[in-house]
């Protein structure tokens, strides 16, 4: 209980990271295994990935990025035949440890999935969704401050402008653009510190793609952003820091423009050579 | 260029075939549905009036109405689906959502879905053995609803869940990944997007506890009984065990009496299954997706 306290607090920002040395770094694995039965899908990964940037995940399919991604927020472990070792750091504090409220963990660390996934009720509920869910029970908020976030998350989004005058329509009939916009938004109200995103684009046509990407740019800064993506083009344009995995292994991981031009391994300049253009 | 060719007549010949077939079919399944009802209707018409509906069965039976069976039965299916609607909805809610999905709970599973096939005659020894005698409630409306409870408990469980699992997984993951709890996913996505389904799933399947016979003819039905229940300790009449009785058991009832009973039990079914399909269809129109 204590270390949710912990996290819930550092998420309110006034309490500021836990320490000079965890400050630089948002997640930091440490000797993460991870077996579906007695398949290992993840082996060894030591990662430290740095606040308020976005760095790319890359890899071919199946090499365990969207495991990778299920771990840091702990959904992975619904499934009863998961089985996890080694450490998982968010913010300085270690995401394992006993007395971790999962709520906690997922309130600060959003998750935005392939196929955008709104909940079969209003825009304006969804962005509140929740919100709500943290609120205090007794307190109820007043209509114009639910306005208010409502506003702040789809203008964050870009959004705004699109669906302002019909809040109230349900937002499974939004185009998947807007959809996964939405989705975005509402992680907002919550104020997570990290929003993972696993192929946030995939389902999108190219105009949506670059509308989210250009919104993800937006966040970048206030939040750490993991973001998966297949597309080589949008990890070269749109992160900061690229790491590639392979089967379940980290093989680079490093300063965007430099893993592009100069990769260090052979298999990094494969993958990348083969998969552009 | 366009012409058919000698293939595609063959191809088009066996499709007509296969449609008619099939046709045939459904027309044998729903033929006998048809002949019922017609008979019903034609025979049993004529029994329907005012007074047959709303007053007491006369001269050993022969004559007058079936008010009191018609209040008991009421009074019997509104009991079983106080107790069993909430019963199995919860445990379906616990099995589905809570419980740890492990050999265990699948064994679990497993015997519902067996109990649902367990035969009513075995369940009126239940509810003789249980309610009657163990707990004291003697032949009476609360022991033969009970027994008619736990009869339809399986099917409640099993059409429950299986509205829960339809809810989609993305809702319910979209809910985890903003810190909901089990309970918080549950009672504000799971349920409202169930519970059209959850409804008249159940609706469906208790409506055929009217007809049942067998499970309240040791526990609380009442061969003659010209008055009308005060309490649930008490005996009641109710329509199905009364078909039974007028069609077999008394001598010299009139040709259309037995017709008319069982229309009106026929109807007091279709009218819930109505009842239950327009609400589903009302609160479709209101569902979100
Ligand atoms: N729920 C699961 N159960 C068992 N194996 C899984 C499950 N999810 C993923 N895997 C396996 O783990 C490996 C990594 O999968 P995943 O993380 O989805 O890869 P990626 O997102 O990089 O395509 C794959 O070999 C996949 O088959
Ligand atoms: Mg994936």
């Amino acid at each position: 209980m204590e270390q949710a306290q912990a996290i819930a607090e550092t998420g309110n920002g006034a309490a500021g990271a836990a320490s000079a040395q965890t400050a630089a770094h948002a997640i930091h694995t440490r000797d993460l295994n991870l077996w579906y039965g007695d398949f290992q899908a993840l082996y060894d990964i030591n990662l430290d990935i740095k606040q308020g940037i976005i760095t790319s995940l890359i890899g071919p399919s199946g090499c365990g990025k969207t495991t990778f991604l299920r771990s840091i927020n702990r959904i992975n472990e619904r499934l009863g035949y998961v089985r996890i070792q080694g450490a998982v750091e968010v913010y300085g504090h270690d995401i394992f440890a006993p007395g971790v409220e999962i709520a906690q963990v997922r309130k600060q660390i959003g998750m935005v999935f392939q196929r955008p996934n709104p909940l079969p009720i209003s825009i304006r509920d969804n962005v509140l969704f929740g919100f709500n869910l943290h609120g205090e029970v007794r307190r109820r908020l007043h209509r114009s401050e639910q306005d208010e976030i409502v506003e702040g998350a789809l203008r964050q989004v870009l959004l705004w402008d699109a669906v302002k005058d019909h809040l109230d329509r349900k937002a499974t009939e939004l185009s998947l653009e807007e959809q996964q916009k939405l989705c975005i938004a509402r992680l907002l109200p919550v104020k997570p510190r990290v929003l993972l995103m696993d192929e946030p684009c995939s389902a999108l046509d190219p105009k949506g793609t670059e509308a989210v990407e250009e919104l993800i740019w937006g966040l970048a800064g206030e939040y750490t952003i993991l973001i998966v993506t297949h597309n080589m083009a949008q990890a070269r344009r749109a992160s900061d820091e690229c790491i590639f995995m392979l089967m379940g292994k980290v093989v680079e991981h490093g300063d965007t423009a430099d893993t592009f031009v100069t990769p260090v391994h052979k298999e990094t300049a494969d993958y990348i050579e083969g998969r552009y253009g | 260029m366009f012409a058919a060719t000698h293939l595609n007549v063959q191809n088009m010949r066996r499709q007509s075939l296969v449609q008619i077939l099939f046709m045939l079919m459904t027309a044998i399944l729903i033929l006998p549905v048809l002949i019922i009802l017609a008979t019903l209707i034609y025979k049993g018409g004529p029994a329907i009036s005012f007074e047959f509906l709303f007053s007491d069965p006369r001269d050993g039976m022969t004559a007058g109405g079936i008010f009191p069976a018609l209040v008991g039965t009421v009074w019997l299916v509104a009991v079983a689906l106080l107790v069993s609607v909430p019963l199995g909805v919860a445990a379906a809610i616990y099995l589905s959502e809570f419980a740890p999905q492990n050999w265990f709970t699948r064994i679990i599973n497993l015997a519902i879905i067996n109990l649902a096939g367990v035969p009513s005659i075995v369940h009126a020894l239940f509810g003789v053995g249980a309610f009657v005698l163990f707990f004291g409630f003697g032949t009476s409306i609360l022991a033969a609803a009970l027994t008619l409870a736990i009869m339809t408990l399986p099917v409640v469980i099993v059409a429950t869940r299986e509205s829960l699992q339809a809810v989609p997984l993305a809702f319910r993951e979209a809910c985890w990944n903003m810190g909901a709890t089990r309970w918080q996913t549950i009672h504000r996505v799971v349920l409202p997007n169930a519970v059209s389904g959850i409804l008249t799933g159940v609706i469906l399947e208790v409506s055929r506890t009217t007809g049942e016979t067998a499970p309240i003819m040791f526990t609380g039905a009442a061969f003659f009984l010209p008055f009308l229940p005060e309490s649930v300790f008490d005996q009641t009449m109710a329509l199905s065990l009364h078909l039974f009785v007028v069609s077999t058991q008394v001598p010299g009832v009139p040709d259309e009496m037995p017709y008319g009973v069982a229309l009106v039990l026929i109807g007091m079914v279709l009218a819930m299954n109505s009842v239950s399909i327009a609400f589903r269809m009302y609160l479709r129109g209101k569902k979100k997706w």
